[in-house]
């Protein structure tokens, strides 16, 4: 035990004292939040950073003359001309594109010379249709006040009902932690395991591993090399945290005292659609936002979800990087941890991706919970469950889960790795490590 | 003080080692002799404890190998190892902690090798910055530092120069004069023959042959001798009656 201690001792420190350990806690942060803010500033200011489209309408039917609003980069253009010459001209136009309109309003074409992107295809359908339903509600009868009063929009406020009573269900919030810190999770799994597997591939290449081993167990270097990096990533996840709970404090206090809404962006919000969209721009209103956000922050319980978040975080980095260090006994240099890492990064990768377009959506669906489930999908996709609130029962059987995976896994890797690391020059495959494992001692 | 008891170890596709005996005595330098691959290692790792045996037993003074037995034995693999981007003093202390040491211990200790090996003021310098032969210097001192009873040295004089091999020799002699057992792991003969007491010689996982230095110089005495010639090229005659067994010429002198 003692020397197991040793061990950790000697890989946090050596880790810690670095200057690159430095670096990353204060840089990451930093363009963390720097990545986030220019992807929600860009969404937020296309009209400015996106490419002008001018749109020549052809409108055979007469209702749209001079109506369609232009916005979203879109300028539209009518044409005087018939469809035939309009088309016939087009190429050398410079236009963007050419939108023909019959008579019937059936068959609506746009033409253009590359292909049309989705979302332009979206924003002039909404535009057409939006057109359209006024001129046919105008001439049905309906006066222009009358129809000012019933397009007047309904805002849905989101509550949650509890046995303690009733709150803020603050849905965006939950998006966004539940985004943010499945993202973490499996950054950090991908960015730590992979150290542990440099550490167990420098120590054999080097050759230390038969000088360490001639003085402690094979198991003891492993499991102090695996705890003195997880380690190191419980400070620097400790030190983000502090950080970032200072910073918004700091921030929570300048705005919940200073909340002006900004129509021009209240304005914005409401064209976006898209969930992806819309958790940056939560992030990027900070003006008439960001105060909100300070106060609902009280109504997620803070303390809970960064316990959990620590806790998946540690479990699920042992588990895979008892796996890391397998690999690295296993191969004589780093190129060669190819053939096996893909096995590894799967399972993370594709948690990643079902969590931020399935999971998000339905945090309570069968397929979630499964995933909340099983010790190589849960932390990340616990992670993303838990701020939307996760049943008690639920949290304890993936937790518990999550640490026999641990152990299991761990005493797997083990038998691998003892025999792994003195074994040289011999290419390692999947039915070798298979004998490794096999081997009595 | 050693004694290796009818070891067998099996990798997959070969057998390492064939029911190996051997005695290895207190206080004596003993080589392990062999050619490459005979399984010289496999049984240095099996004393160190790094692998077990499939079968046979180590005994260290008339007890089974143990965890107890792990800081008296020094082992200087052939295959030097350290940590490149650790500083020297550091990695010392830290192998000297590993094998049981106090902190304290440890640097009192290493301060007097490192003056003794003329490394002193290297304390605070990386591995990655020091020459071959001067990173086999380091890993001489962290395997002595312990002061072990037993010393396995695995082809110890590689990558040596002949000054430095020479200041070595001496340590290791010096250190078996105060009572420590030396086992040397060579594959060149030469390099050992004049300081080792008694040998074993491996070959194909098998001790072929085994005994005290004298008695093996002894009874392999056969009478043949290689005779070195310098000069004219010699022609047997009724005078001058012998045979030419290997008559490989050489230009320009030896």
């Amino acid at each position: 035990m003692n020397k197991i201690w040793l061990i950790i001792q000697r890989e946090y420190l050596s880790r810690v004292k670095k200057k690159s350990f430095l670096v990353m806690t204060f840089l990451v942060p930093v363009l963390f939040i720097g990545v986030f803010g220019l992807g929600g500033y860009l969404v937020a200011n296309q009209n400015e950073f996106g490419d002008k489209k001018t749109v020549q309408v052809v409108d055979e039917s007469g209702m749209f003359a001079n109506k369609l609003r232009n916005g979203n980069n879109i300028e539209y253009s009518y044409s005087t001309q018939s469809y035939a010459a309009e088309k016939a001209a087009f190429a050398k136009s410079g236009r963007t594109y050419l939108l023909h309109i019959p008579a019937s309003l059936t068959d609506v074409q746009l033409y253009s010379e590359k292909k049309a992107s989705a979302l332009t295809i979206q924003n002039i359908e909404t535009e057409l249709s939006d057109v359209a339903q006024t001129s046919r509600l105008l001439t049905a009868g309906i006066d222009t006040a009358m129809l000012t009063k019933a397009r007047k929009p309904i805002s849905v406020e989101a509550r949650q009902i509890t046995e303690t009573g009733e709150k803020d269900a603050q849905t965006y919030v939950a998006y966004a932690i539940g985004f943010i810190s499945a993202m973490l999770i499996y950054m950090s799994l991908l960015i730590y395991g992979s150290q542990v597997m440099r550490g167990v591939i420098e120590e054999k290449v080097s050759r230390v591993v038969e000088v360490i081993i001639s003085s402690v167990k094979p198991f003891q270097l492993m499991m102090g090399k695996i705890i003195g990096i997880g380690l190191v990533g419980l400070t620097q996840f400790v030190l983000w945290i502090t950080l970032s709970l200072i910073l918004s404090t700091a921030a929570g206090t300048l705005f919940v005292h200073n909340t002006q809404p900004a129509p021009v962006q209240m304005a914005q919000m409401h064209g976006v659609t898209t969930p992806g969209t819309a958790i940056a721009a939560t992030g990027q209103a900070p003006d008439n936002n960001m105060g909100k956000i300070m106060q609902s922050l009280d109504s997620i319980p803070v303390t809970y979800t960064i316990c959990c978040f620590l806790f998946y975080f540690l479990f699920g980095y042992m588990l895979y990087s008892a796996v890391f260090a397998l690999v690295g006994s296993a191969v004589d240099n780093e190129t060669e941890t190819q053939q096996f890492m893909l096995p590894i990064t799967l399972p993370l990768v594709f948690t990643l991706i079902i969590s931020m377009n399935f999971v998000i959506h339905n945090p309570d669906s069968s397929l979630s919970v499964w995933l909340s489930m099983i010790p190589f999908t849960s932390p990340i996709a616990m992670m993303m469950r838990i701020p939307f609130g996760v049943p008690a029962w639920q949290l304890a059987l993936s937790a518990l889960f999550l640490v026999l995976g641990f152990l299991l896994t761990t005493w797997v890797a083990s038998r691998i790795y003892r025999v792994g690391i003195l074994m040289y020059g011999k290419k390692a495959s999947y039915k070798e490590i298979v004998k490794w494992f096999r081997y009595n001692e | 003080m050693i004694s290796i008891r009818n070891i067998v170890k099996q990798y997959s596709g070969h057998r390492a080692l064939d029911d190996v005996s051997i005695e290895i005595e207190q206080g004596k330098v003993f080589g392990l002799l062999g050619p490459n691959g005979a399984g010289k290692t496999s049984l240095i790792r099996i004393i160190n404890q790094i692998t077990a045996p499939d079968s046979g037993e180590v005994l260290m003074n008339g007890q089974k190998l143990g965890q107890e037995h792990i800081s008296r034995i020094g082992y200087l693999p052939e295959e030097r190892g350290l940590y490149k981007k650790m500083e020297i003093g550091e990695q010392i202390l830290y192998f000297a902690q590993l094998k049981g040491l106090s902190k304290a211990d440890a640097r009192a200790r290493a301060k007097y090798w490192f003056e003794k090996m003329e490394i002193t003021g290297w304390w605070n310098k990386k591995v990655e910055d020091l020459s071959k032969g001067m990173q086999q210097k380091v890993q001489f001192v962290s395997t002595v530092l312990h002061e072990p009873e037993l010393l396995i040295l695995d082809e110890p004089f590689t990558g040596f120069d002949p000054v430095n091999a020479e200041l070595i020799k001496n340590e290791i002699l010096e250190l078996n004069k105060k009572g420590a057992t030396i086992i040397f792991s060579t594959h060149r003969m030469e390099s050992v023959e004049e300081l080792c007491d008694s040998i074993a010689l491996l070959n194909l996982s098998h001790k072929i042959l085994d005994g005290k230095m004298k008695d093996i110089r002894n009874n392999n005495r056969t009478g043949t001798y290689i005779l070195k010639y310098e000069g004219a090229a010699l022609v047997p005659s009724a005078t001058q009656p012998f045979t030419i067994v290997s008559d490989n010429e050489f230009d320009g002198g030896r």
